[in-house]
């Protein structure tokens, strides 16, 4: 049941690859936007870029959760997916697996193209990577409880940020304080096992409220 | 006599109406009291001057603004796992008044701030997280106005402020963090050793204020909660008032 549900997204994220690929272009267009609305100066530039591409990743993965339960909600999939006897739980994290297999991976993949541009070193590059995919999940996992919460409402699309963009504030500040430790010649240590902390306790806790939230969205 | 009785909404509504004026008065002449005390008795503090004195408002303000969410959060709770209507008509009361203390103590800690430090905002830690304090009071609010069913919106308001509520540590204690990491030009909060006993009684008398101010706020929000929502209920006519 589980990798069915994770195998039937992957295939739809195929058959709709604009979708995907249009979150991959925001994501892009966006942190190259900033230079040009800040200065080409590269220590500057040095010196924003975490920021910069970890906010880029969390407004892209804004866009593409919407889509997260809607589609499946319109044409009745989710009430037969909770209609099943497995635990909703498990569904949860199947769909939730497969977001960010399909949104989050490849913006973890182009992000340290894009740090190329902000003229970071390669170590920060290989830390950029590292943190983008420890923390990426964290979106995905706590975008399911908002994506769920919203399902079937009239404006989800900008309620989905207001309700996910203050929660994901810790991310936020661990995955880019690492890499700017190591921008500054620190150990980005502490950074990292604080954000797998905070992937491993959203990994638990998530898809139950998620869960419990799409319960309530459907009954 | 049965307590449970006023579990329900129609007999809670004449209830909360007797209540009202019982917090709403000695709210009114506490904050008369407070704030001559914190205006005319207590003295010029030595560092700040008189500038100091907006923390009569400041400080009361942002502890009912935390406290308020996490009484929001208990009660949407027990709301969601009891199925109790009034429980979670009481979060959706509370969470305005929560979000409007929130939201002072912002304003006035900037307008603290201008004179004592020379800036409006500074991104300290404690600020940083009274800010997305109110972000997570927008969203909650947000998320129940946009749902017209009104038990769906208790229920996913409930998810929300639960899901809020664990992260509020994880945040605070996060942008603390960051704060450290960043320190650029931190300025201290209130870094005395000691505070004179009037200031402290001014500041005890405000939060005394705001406390019962919130109930008779958030009782007289409740009413109309339960007028709006339980229009059709037979019994709400014998009950009256």
């Amino acid at each position: 049941m589980f990798s069915w549900i994770v195998w039937r997204e992957l295939i739809l994220a195929w058959r709709r690859r604009a979708d995907v690929l249009s979150t991959v272009f925001f994501f892009v267009i966006v942190v190259s936007l900033f230079p040009l609305g800040i200065g080409p100066e590269a220590q500057l530039l040095r010196s924003i870029a975490p920021g910069v591409v970890w906010v880029a990743a969390l407004l892209a993965s804004m866009l593409s959760l919407g889509r997260l339960f809607a589609n499946d909600y319109q044409d009745g999939t989710l009430e037969q997916l909770l209609l099943t006897p497995q635990p909703l739980y498990l569904v949860v994290l199947a769909k939730t697996l497969a977001h960010w297999l399909i949104a989050e991976i490849p913006l973890v993949l182009i992000a340290p193209l894009l740090g190329i541009q902000f003229d970071l070193s390669q170590d920060t590059l290989r830390l950029l990577f590292v943190t983008l995919l420890l923390g990426t999940p964290v979106l995905s996992l706590i975008g399911s409880v908002g994506a769920a919460l919203t399902v079937g409402l009239r404006n989800s699309g900008v309620l989905i940020s207001i309700l996910v963009l203050p929660l994901y504030i810790p991310v936020l500040i661990f995955g880019a304080g690492g890499v700017e430790a190591s921008i500054m010649g620190t150990s980005p240590q502490s950074h990292i096992y604080l954000l797998a902390a905070i992937t491993v306790l959203s990994l638990t806790f998530a898809p139950w409220a998620a869960a419990a939230a799409l319960r309530i969205s459907l009954e | 006599m049965n307590l449970y009785k006023y579990a329900s909404p129609v007999n809670f509504y004449p209830l909360a109406g007797k209540m009202i004026p019982w917090f709403a008065i000695p709210a009114a002449l506490l904050f008369v009291i407070g704030l001559y005390v914190g205006f005319f008795v207590a003295p010029t503090d030595a560092q700040q001057g008189d500038a100091y004195r907006i923390m009569f408002i400041h400080v009361p303000a942002a502890w009912m603004g935390m406290l308020l969410y996490v009484l929001m959060a208990i009660y949407a709770g027990v709301g969601w796992a009891f199925n109790a209507r009034l429980s979670s008509m009481m979060a959706s009361s509370i969470a305005t008044t929560g979000a409007m203390f929130t939201f002072i103590s912002l304003v006035t800690g900037s307008f603290w701030g201008k004179p004592t430090w020379g800036t409006w905002w500074v991104w300290d830690a404690r600020m940083t997280s009274t800010l997305i304090l109110l972000f997570l009071y927008i969203g909650f609010l947000s998320l129940q106005a946009s749902i017209d069913d009104p038990r769906r919106a208790d229920r996913a308001g409930a998810v929300l402020a639960l899901v809020g509520v664990i992260n509020v540590p994880i945040i605070y204690f996060s942008v603390q963090w960051w704060n450290t990491l960043h320190q650029g030009a931190t300025i201290r909060i209130l870094n005395k050793p000691t505070i004179a006993p009037k200031m402290l009684a001014a500041m005890l008398i405000m939060l005394a204020a705001c406390w019962l101010y919130s109930v008779a706020v958030v009782l007289v929000r409740l009413r109309c909660t339960i007028v709006e929502r339980e229009q059709n209920a037979a019994r709400f006519a014998e009950a009256g008032t």
